[in-house]
């Protein structure tokens, strides 16, 4: 039997629109053509709401809610671009920048990567903070993916994939604050995972760099972020999934990935 | 006649790359030789940065000595600055040493450790300027007026900016004039 969702009047930048009932503010603005920016946000993951790029202001609340972990209710009165929003996402995406070490012109995201591409929409034409330039190793252990934590911006999107659509549970958050980093296996390199399946779902995930095809020159590497939700609606309708043929594999032409 | 404009480019810790950028406007470099004077540039033999100019265009990270001193001096003497190019917007590649600390130790490894024989870290000051402790974007040790990204900027862009600089239509929101890499 097809869900009934109960619909639920708001209003986001003077537009009315029907929002169902249980859905985020980002969530009915995508369904109505109304862009507001994401990051650690993806559909068919579960909510993470870490990044707060997705920052919007709700009418009659003093601080601004992130759209993709605020419910819709009813009469909501949503504004997506005023200029305090747009000072807190450049902010957001500064701080981005001085914390890792983002060297775009030597990134094989470089040109594909949802952090350079937010950059540009909000103007960001230079970083206001001091960098902190951290010393983080690059883990190339794995014959087939390598995880370059500099160009990390801790979305956990390859968390949550690979744990709630693969099921392998590879990776996690290690640490607090400006501390928190990724690892693979509790700390152990990724090349020594037993629990990885080489699915390359996590890379396919990745808004960056910090994920790539072993191999991957300067701006090589393209991800495939709408994979996921295109996997959760096949198996959610019993769908044939077409083998991906992965474009972020240079050295594979046979798209092997399991 | 209107006077020209009278125009710097210098060049501190970059590989060049913006300066070859630059020259890659090909026959547009007639039209603005039409409406600047080049009164300093590491494409002209100019021993001194002079005073009075009215547009710098800074190529390159602030990396040792040398550069700070004449990031301080061009912005004395220069109306408008312009960080031109990844390295001066970002500290970009000049900058990829900073998580490794120390540059005596960085000095020692490729100078001294790895070579064969009789391997000395070069120390002929001045010379050989100084390294600084951490290799900083431009904005960090002077202001900067207007930022033009890019690794390097591709030619298009650069004539835009300073284009819209010389008019004074230099748009706030310039879209993809600003992507780094
Ligand atoms: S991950 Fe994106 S923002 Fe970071 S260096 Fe690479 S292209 Fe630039
Ligand atoms: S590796 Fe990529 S997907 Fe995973 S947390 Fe870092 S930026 Fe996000
Ligand atoms: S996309 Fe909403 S908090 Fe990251």
């Amino acid at each position: 039997m097809p869900e009934v969702r109960r619909s639920i009047a708001i209003t986001i930048d003077d537009t009315e629109i029907d929002a169902y009932e249980g859905e985020s503010i980002l969530q009915a603005a995508r369904r109505f053509g109304i862009k507001i920016p994401s990051m650690c946000y993806l559909e068919g993951l579960s909510v993470w709401g870490a990044c707060r790029i997705c920052v919007v202001e709700v009418a009659g609340q003093h601080q601004p809610r992130p759209a993709c972990a605020t419910l819709v209710v009813e009469d909501m009165e949503v504004r997506t671009n005023t200029a305090r929003l747009q000072s807190h996402r450049r902010t957001i995406l500064e701080l981005l920048f001085a914390e890792g070490n983002h060297v775009c012109a030597v990134c094989v995201s470089n040109g594909n990567c949802e952090l350079q591409d937010r950059a540009v929409e909000a103007g960001m034409d230079h970083v206001r903070f001091d960098y902190r330039n951290p010393l983080r190793p690059v883990d190339a252990t794995h014959p087939k993916y390598v995880f370059d934590p500099n160009r990390c911006i801790v979305c956990t999107r390859c968390v949550r994939v690979c744990d709630e659509i693969e099921g392998a549970h590879v990776w996690d958050v290690a640490s607090r604050g400006h501390q928190a980093h990724l690892v693979t296996e509790l700390g152990q390199p990724w090349g020594r995972s037993s629990s990885c399946t080489w699915c390359g779902k996590c890379v396919a995930s990745c808004p960056t760099g910090a994920l790539f095809y072993q191999g991957s020159a300067v701006g090589e590497s393209v991800h495939a972020p709408d994979l996921v939700a295109r996997l959760v609606a096949a198996r959610r309708d019993h769908e044939w999934f077409p083998p991906v043929e992965s474009p972020t594999s240079p050295n594979e032409q046979n798209g092997d990935d399991r | 006649m209107t006077e020209k404009t009278r125009l710097a480019t210098v060049w501190l810790g970059g590989c060049s790359g913006c300066h070859m950028s630059f020259l890659d406007m090909d026959e547009f470099l007639f039209d603005l030789a039409d409406r600047v004077d080049v009164v300093y540039s590491p494409l002209a033999d100019i021993k001194e940065f002079p005073d009075g100019v009215d547009l710098t265009l800074v190529e390159g990270a602030v990396a040792n000595d040398d550069n700070l001193e004449l990031a301080r001096l061009l912005r004395a003497r220069s109306t408008t600055v312009v960080s031109f190019g990844d390295c001066a917007v970002t500290g970009n590649v000049t900058a990829m040493r900073n998580p490794l600390g120390d540059p005596q130790a960085i000095l020692r490894r490729v100078y001294v450790d790895k070579v064969d024989r009789d391997g000395a870290i070069p120390d002929d000051r001045p010379v050989v300027p100084a390294l600084l402790p951490r290799v900083l974007p431009l904005h960090q040790v002077i202001d900067v007026d207007v930022y033009l990204p890019g690794c390097p900027p591709p030619a298009a862009r650069i004539r835009d900016a300073v284009v819209g600089i010389l008019d004074g239509t230099l748009p706030r929101e310039r879209g993809e004039g600003i992507r780094f890499g």
